[in-house]
């Protein structure tokens, strides 16, 4: 499907001077960029570097507060969704919006003409999906599918508007290595059609391998636009954090020590309908070790993080075990008294409040572990605010946290330096077991870096460090071991330098048992 | 066109602490337009609405009776709010403290002791405390919305205490009223000032208050009060746990609302009748909100929704409208305590859809 013939100088789209202020806060401000026919572009950026909001305005969604969008040189102003598909702007969410129990071809429907028929709906988007490489059964119902599968569909709805451009946010973050192969292949085809790709990633190595140009933003604004081909992975980095990001040093850490932190069988059912049950987990942890578990996202990672921690509780007292004593009935703070650590995954309403000043989150994490520390007045437990503040202090010095103000929301701190505390919180007790779900999610890479080097470190000093994450990268820097989670089913743990991405995509995908040629074939 | 909510960057310290101010004032300013249009001279009215009942001395006394139980009862729901559970019921569970309470006096009247008060009031908590009991059960195992469960079991205890009085606790000597007998000197809540008719009731709302308000403010029970209010998950990384502080929160609020109940039924009636409040429980939650759910601003609150009560009475009697203007002032007042809060966090937005301009211009 080649997209009509459109004068063929100028850009496609260009943006000059955007700004969007929310309040006094400028999320973009005043941003260039044109993107040509026919190109992979990509918006590279650290996380509130200004890259949804700059595509969102592209999108209809947010309105600019000042600038000019030129759509194939024309200035135009983007009210709505569906002004901006209008236009031939289409575009792929990270977070999808589907609804699971409909079909493929309803859900297509839904944000297509209303008298256009079902059926009709369904052969479009299978010949679509076919010509596109992104295979799709239409009557197959969004509750079944993978995370790719339903990236597919939200890709074959924005094709099915025949877009000039289209917007991928994040799109490979919640896919396989395998998954994003072929989805760059697809990539590849709708250039080759003419039609333009704005690429959305902080993932450097993607980045340069398929798009032709790259625009970075960093504070709202645009801090270079290169050929991310010409540039190395620490160049791009750069221009993204503005300063060198430190190299994780992970060696020196293969001084294995006793078992701290072990799962016997670990057999847990669902809580909800929509939990993953974990099926015969079995792990082990030594002292001075880093196990990393890799795993796609949502197959058994929180589950895991729950029963280790104690949030909830498993029924087999043997099946959790810390410093060899088991404990899988006993709650968190039981777990905390003796030496655990715990970092969970999302920051705001689960390792910290938001709307609570960081002394207040300092305390939610350790009011019973220190409590001889941060409580007194006896029975009545009142908080000793001054305890609390000073090792509030400490832990921000320790750990670079950038804050405004001395006790300042939780919620008001960027992710990165939020992250830096509540990592900081637990290692400031010198925890013998640290347990950590997506330690470095959504986090800048100067972050990133810093907190990564602290779970190094304390696998050198002698603890336990379980690694919970869906970044490879960061797997590949921090572990001595890696296993991976698949559909609630936990692999064997393999030294982190025998282990390839190749064969850990395969193993994310739940094939343990097969033998080297096929994973071969399976690799590309 | 269409109105949008969006979210203030910083929210103002000065008009979170004018807020209630504010609200009072417009309550004040709407309330005269509604008496203009009854045809009343609106500060005539307003002056005898709000002004009158705080010129004499009685009327003062008259204030801190009612006033009491609201607060009593809302520094309880406050710490129900607070923690994200919603007990709508402290009506009933006043009236089963007070039933509870009453079971000396009205049953076992022939005891004459010095006991016999103290005994009340704890089982006035304990009624209240085990009628909240039942909302908080059903939430904490069986997954109910207490919002609805406490709501409904208000009506239970009301007609329950109708029962009580037309039936088996009617007075015998009473000419028939449904009417229990009047109690005891022994079990009658003494006044605490020699000046007035108020009773010790005001004491434990003001000693509740204080206590509340400390362990909101410094102890851990607070944290965890107000971390499971903001984030249940958060509050499980805790070590907290959410089924206990349904249980802790509805069974102290229930036990504040008893309390309050007896405190009422002794100080005030001095025997059970069919119906023994106006309300307070109802009016107890727009205490809290008002109050800011701190309970020492619920006290400054219990003390202006108390003149509303007074002031209807007197409104009644001065210009002859009826005391239902109480009610419209109290729903005045949430309503615009809670708008002046939602505004000091949002800003309202008028966006006029440019849709029609896109295309005209997009074609152009």
């Amino acid at each position: 499907m080649p997209v009509e013939g459109v004068a063929a100088n100028g850009h496609l789209l260009a943006v000059s001077n955007l700004t969007k202020l929310f309040g006094s806060f400028a999320a973009c401000n005043g941003i260039n960029l044109q993107i040509e026919r026919g190109e992979i572009h990509a918006l590279l950026g650290e996380n509130g570097a200004g890259k949804s909001t700059l595509v969102k305005m592209l999108f209809g969604v947010l309105a600019p507060t000042a600038g000019e969008i030129l759509w194939q040189g024309q200035s135009v102003r983007i009210a709505n969704p569906a002004a901006a598909r209008k236009l031939g702007i289409g575009m792929v969410f990270q977070h999808f919006s589907l609804f699971e129990a409909l079909t493929v071809a309803e859900n297509i429907a839904l944000s297509m003409d209303a008298n256009i028929s079902l059926a009709k709906v369904a052969e479009e988007a299978s010949r679509l999906s076919h010509a596109y490489g992104l295979p799709l059964d239409p009557k197959a119902h969004v509750a079944d599918l993978s995370v790719g599968e339903r990236q597919r569909i939200e890709i074959v709805r924005a094709l099915l508007q025949n877009p000039r451009l289209i917007i991928l946010d994040e799109p490979t973050s919640v896919l396989t290595p395998q998954e994003a192969d072929r989805l760059f292949e697809t990539l590849y085809k709708l250039k080759a059609e003419g039609r333009s790709v704005l690429y959305i990633s902080h993932r450097l190595e993607e980045v340069q391998r398929i798009c032709d140009r790259a625009t970075v933003l960093r504070h709202g604004k645009v801090t270079g636009a290169c050929d991310p081909k010409a540039e190395t992975p620490s160049s791009l980095a750069r221009m993204m954090v503005g300063s060198d990001v430190a190299a994780v040093t992970a060696e020196g850490t293969n001084a294995k020590g006793q078992v701290q932190l072990e799962a016997r069988h670990l057999t847990v059912p669902a809580r909800t309908p929509f939990a993953v049950s974990l099926k015969n987990i079995c792990l082990k942890v030594h002292a001075g070790e880093v196990l990393a578990i890799a795993g796609v996202a949502g197959n058994g990672q929180g589950e895991l993080f729950d029963a280790l921690s104690g949030e909830y509780p498993v029924a087999d007292d043997n099946a959790v075990q810390i410093r060899q004593r088991p404990v899988g009935t006993r709650n968190i703070n039981a777990r905390r008294l003796m030496g655990a650590g715990f970092v969970p995954e999302e920051r705001h309403g689960h390792a910290a409040v938001s709307a609570l000043p960081l002394s207040d989150n300092l305390v939610l994490a350790r009011s019973r572990s220190d409590a001889k520390a941060f409580l007194g007045g006896g029975f009545l437990k009142v908080i000793r605010r001054d305890a609390v503040t000073s090792a509030t202090k400490r832990i921000s010095e320790a750990m670079d946290v950038r804050k405004s103000g001395e006790d300042p929301p939780a919620g008001s701190l960027s992710g990165g330096n939020l992250q830096k505390f509540i990592v900081g919180r637990e290692l400031d007790r010198q925890p013998s077991v640290l347990v950590v779900n997506q330690p470095t999610w959504g986090v800048d890479a100067g972050a990133a870096s810093r907190i990564r080097q602290a779970l190094v470190d304390l696998a050198k000093a002698g603890s336990a460090v379980l690694v919970i994450s869906q970044d490879l990268d960061e797997i590949f820097e921090v572990a001595t071991e890696i296993a991976v989670i698949s559909d609630g089913r936990l692999s064997d743990p393999y030294p982190a330098q025998e282990l390839s991405r190749e064969k850990i995509g395969l193993l994310m995908g739940g094939m343990y048992g097969k033998t080297e040629g096929t994973e071969a074939a399976h690799a590309h | 066109m269409r109105i949008e909510l969006e979210k203030r960057a910083k929210v103002s310290t000065l008009f979170s602490i004018l807020s209630p101010f504010i609200a009072f004032l417009l309550t004040i300013v709407f309330g005269g337009i509604m008496f203009a249009l009854l045809g009343k001279n609106p500060v005539m009215a307003l002056y005898s609405f709000f002004v009158e009942p705080l010129s004499e001395v009685w009327s003062l006394h008259e204030l801190a009776i009612k006033a009491a139980p609201l607060i009593l009862i809302a520094v309880g729901l406050s710490v129900c709010f607070r923690s994200n559970n919603w007990n709508i019921g402290a009506e009933g569970q006043f009236i089963m403290g007070a039933i509870a309470g009453s079971i000396l006096p009205v049953v076992f009247y022939d005891w004459q002791s010095p006991l016999v008060l103290p005994l009340m009031m704890l089982m006035g908590m304990l009624g209240g405390a085990l009628f909240a009991a039942i909302p908080a059960f059903l939430k904490a195992h069986m997954n109910t919305n207490e919002i609805l469960t406490s709501l409904m079991l208000v009506y239970v205890a009301q007609l329950f205490l109708d029962w009580l009085v037309r039936g088996p606790w009617r007075n015998p000597g009473g000419m028939n009223f449904p009417e229990t007998r009047t109690f005891a000197v022994d079990a009658i809540l003494p006044e605490m000032i020699a000046s007035g008719r108020t009773h010790w009731g005001f004491a434990f709302a003001i000693i509740a208050a204080v206590l509340v308000w400390f362990m909101m403010r410094y102890t851990l029970k607070g944290f965890e009060i107000s971390v499971l209010g903001q984030s249940e998950r958060a509050g499980r990384f805790a070590g907290f746990s959410s089924r206990r502080m349904i249980w802790f929160s509805m069974l102290l609020s229930g036990a504040f609302a008893g309390l309050a109940g007896i405190s009422e039924v002794s100080g005030a009636i001095q025997q059970l009748r069919p119906v023994i409040s106006p309300g307070y429980g109802f009016t107890a939650i727009i205490v809290a909100f008002l109050g800011r759910l701190n309970p020492l601003g619920i006290v400054a609150a219990g003390l202006v929704l108390a003149l509303t009560y007074l002031g209807g009475e007197a409104a009644q009697l001065s210009i002859g409208v009826s005391e239902k203007v109480t009610r419209v002032f109290q729903g005045l007042l949430l309503f615009f305590v809670l708008s002046c809060d939602t505004l000091i966090h949002y800003r309202i937005k008028l966006i006029f859809d440019r849709l029609t301009a896109t295309t005209s211009e997009g074609s152009r």
